[in-house]
């Protein structure tokens, strides 16, 4: 792909299989993520053999601005370029609403919801000055059918179909695509958190009857950053095992 | 690679059926594709293809006959042992205002866009269940999701197509099938090169990206959708529009 970009939250989970097709793939990531993910970012190079050298960590918070853009601004430098960006890093701090407190309310919405517009805005005047660039948003199924105790998460994810239609139509006739993957539930570590009860309750609604592997979603973000994919706009691509239609 | 694997491609002769096609085909696939006039069009396509070395049938019949859906996915799997694969593309348009419109008018596009994707499906499932494993895709379209003035019967069988790829997607989900829609936009075929130049400018202007699509850029999301890897995606809603749908 010879390609440069960010995934942010790209050293765990559906992250880091995004991070690995990508490389794989022969594009350059910058892997952007929290103080732990430095390490995480060392053993997913371990596993990745030839393609390990195109991959590169920058420890850098989300949730705000200043850091998103002096991230973007660092890889560019490096890179000459930014052709991609991958808004995947996420948390949940799940609680229902009667025992969600406002602190926990910010802090989702911050990394889950402001992250993407704040790594958006910091790349985004590259990317308009050079006339292309593909933007792939994560979401969730939880965006579209809510969920108990996610009030704050469902928000956010919710959000961000939200955020990528209405960046897809500002930059539409500027050779940038964005859009949104919306997961079912996905074997990580975010899912292995959850109550065991819930993640079988899970299991048993989905049509497949089975948690989706974080490779089948690296494969939907892989499409859509194809220079190829560059009519595909907008658009919320879900991947769910047939979970919510 | 799709070596060794069958794909049933209806209306697949011209347009963006043709570019599937032509996509599959090359890559190693044995593409069966369906036309329902136009002999001699599905005839060079075909000579077309067999040149750049794919392995490419053409099989003449109606959608909108049952017995004809039948006969050509029979005639499909006697030949080539097998049916991985079924594209549901074939539509036409017949465009009036509702009050405008006759009862024949709605019937005919109904019966071709959306009962013809029921007959196909009804002629390959069994097959599909017994093997274990499948991939349909029905060519929707942006306006099942929008409607549009003069397109009632349009309109309405592509949002059909989604109700009836969701259900069929449920019924098939722990059977290794798996169905899924794409809707385009407007893409640069025979269909939008019927709209006269004023009112297609109009459909440009309306269009975020300001151009049509390419029959390459929907063909290349079908191939994707019936990749082994993408089982995972059931169900789904794929659009591939220059932002129109906004
Ligand atoms: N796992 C699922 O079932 C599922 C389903 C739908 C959507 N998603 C979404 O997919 C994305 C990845 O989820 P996952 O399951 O791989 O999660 P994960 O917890 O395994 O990985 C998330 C990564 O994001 C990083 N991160 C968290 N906060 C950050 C911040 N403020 N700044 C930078 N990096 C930060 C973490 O350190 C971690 O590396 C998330 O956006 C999640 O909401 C997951």
């Amino acid at each position: 792909m010879g390609r440069v970009g960010i995934v942010t939250g790209g050293a765990r989970g559906i992250g880091a299989a995004i991070t690995s097709l990508l490389a794989e793939d022969g594009a350059s990531v910058v892997v952007m993520g929290l103080p732990p993910d430095r390490e995480r970012t060392e053993a997913l190079r371990a596993s990745l053999n030839g393609a390990a050298k195109r991959v590169h960590f920058r420890e850098g918070n989300v949730a705000h601005y200043d850091v998103c853009k002096g991230i973007a601004d660092e890889v560019r430098a490096q890179y000459g370029q930014i052709d991609f960006l991958v808004n995947n890093a996420g948390i949940t701090a799940d609680h229902t609403i009667r025992n969600m407190t406002v602190e926990e309310w910010q802090a989702v919405l911050a990394v889950n919801l402001s992250g993407p517009f704040f790594m958006t805005k910091a790349v985004l005047e590259h990317m308009v000055e050079r006339n292309y660039g593909r933007i792939v948003n994560i979401s969730s199924v939880v965006g579209h059918t809510g969920n108990f105790g996610q009030a704050n998460y469902a928000s956010a994810k919710a959000g961000v179909m939200g955020l990528t239609k209405t960046v897809a139509l500002e930059v539409a006739s500027r050779g940038i695509t964005v859009n949104a993957v919306a997961p079912g539930f996905i074997n990580t570590d975010m899912v292995a958190a959850m109550p065991k009860a819930a993640v079988e309750a899970a299991i048993q609604k989905s049509p497949e009857r089975r948690l989706g592997q974080p490779e089948e979603v690296a494969r939907v973000v892989r499409f859509l950053l194809d220079e190829s994919s560059g009519y595909i706009t907008g658009a919320v691509y879900d991947v769910n095992g047939g979970l919510y239609m | 690679m799709l070596k060794g694997r069958v794909a049933i491609v209806t209306g697949g002769t011209r347009g963006i059926g043709g570019a599937i096609s032509s996509l599959l085909a090359k890559d190693g696939a044995h593409v069966a594709a369906g036309y329902s006039k136009g002999e001699e069009t599905a005839r060079k396509f075909k000579e077309g293809l067999e040149k750049g070395g794919s392995s490419i049938s053409v099989h003449q019949g109606r959608v909108d006959d049952p017995t004809d859906c039948q006969r050509v996915v029979q005639e499909v799997i006697d030949k080539f042992g097998r049916v991985d694969f079924l594209i549901n593309n074939a539509g036409i348009t017949i465009d009036k205002t509702v009050r405008k419109m006759n009862a024949d008018e709605w019937h005919q596009v109904l019966a071709v866009n959306l009962f013809g994707a029921f007959h196909m499906t009804k002629a390959v499932l069994e097959h599909m269940i017994e093997r274990g494993s499948g991939r349909i895709v029905n060519i929707s379209s942006v306006i099942g999701e929008t409607g549009n003035i003069g397109q009632a019967n349009y309109a309405a069988s592509k949002a059909g197509l989604f109700g009836f790829s969701k259900s069929l997607a449920l019924e098939m989900a722990q059977r290794g099938i798996t169905v899924n829609c794409v809707a385009p936009g407007f893409i640069e075929t025979e269909m939008v090169a019927a709209i006269p130049k004023a009112a297609l400018d109009k459909v440009i202007e309306r269009i975020p990206q300001r151009r049509l699509g390419k029959p390459d850029e929907v063909a290349r999301l079908v191939r994707f959708l019936i990749d082994d890897d993408s089982s995972y995606v059931t169900g789904a809603v794929y659009t591939v529009n220059g932002g129109l749908d906004m």
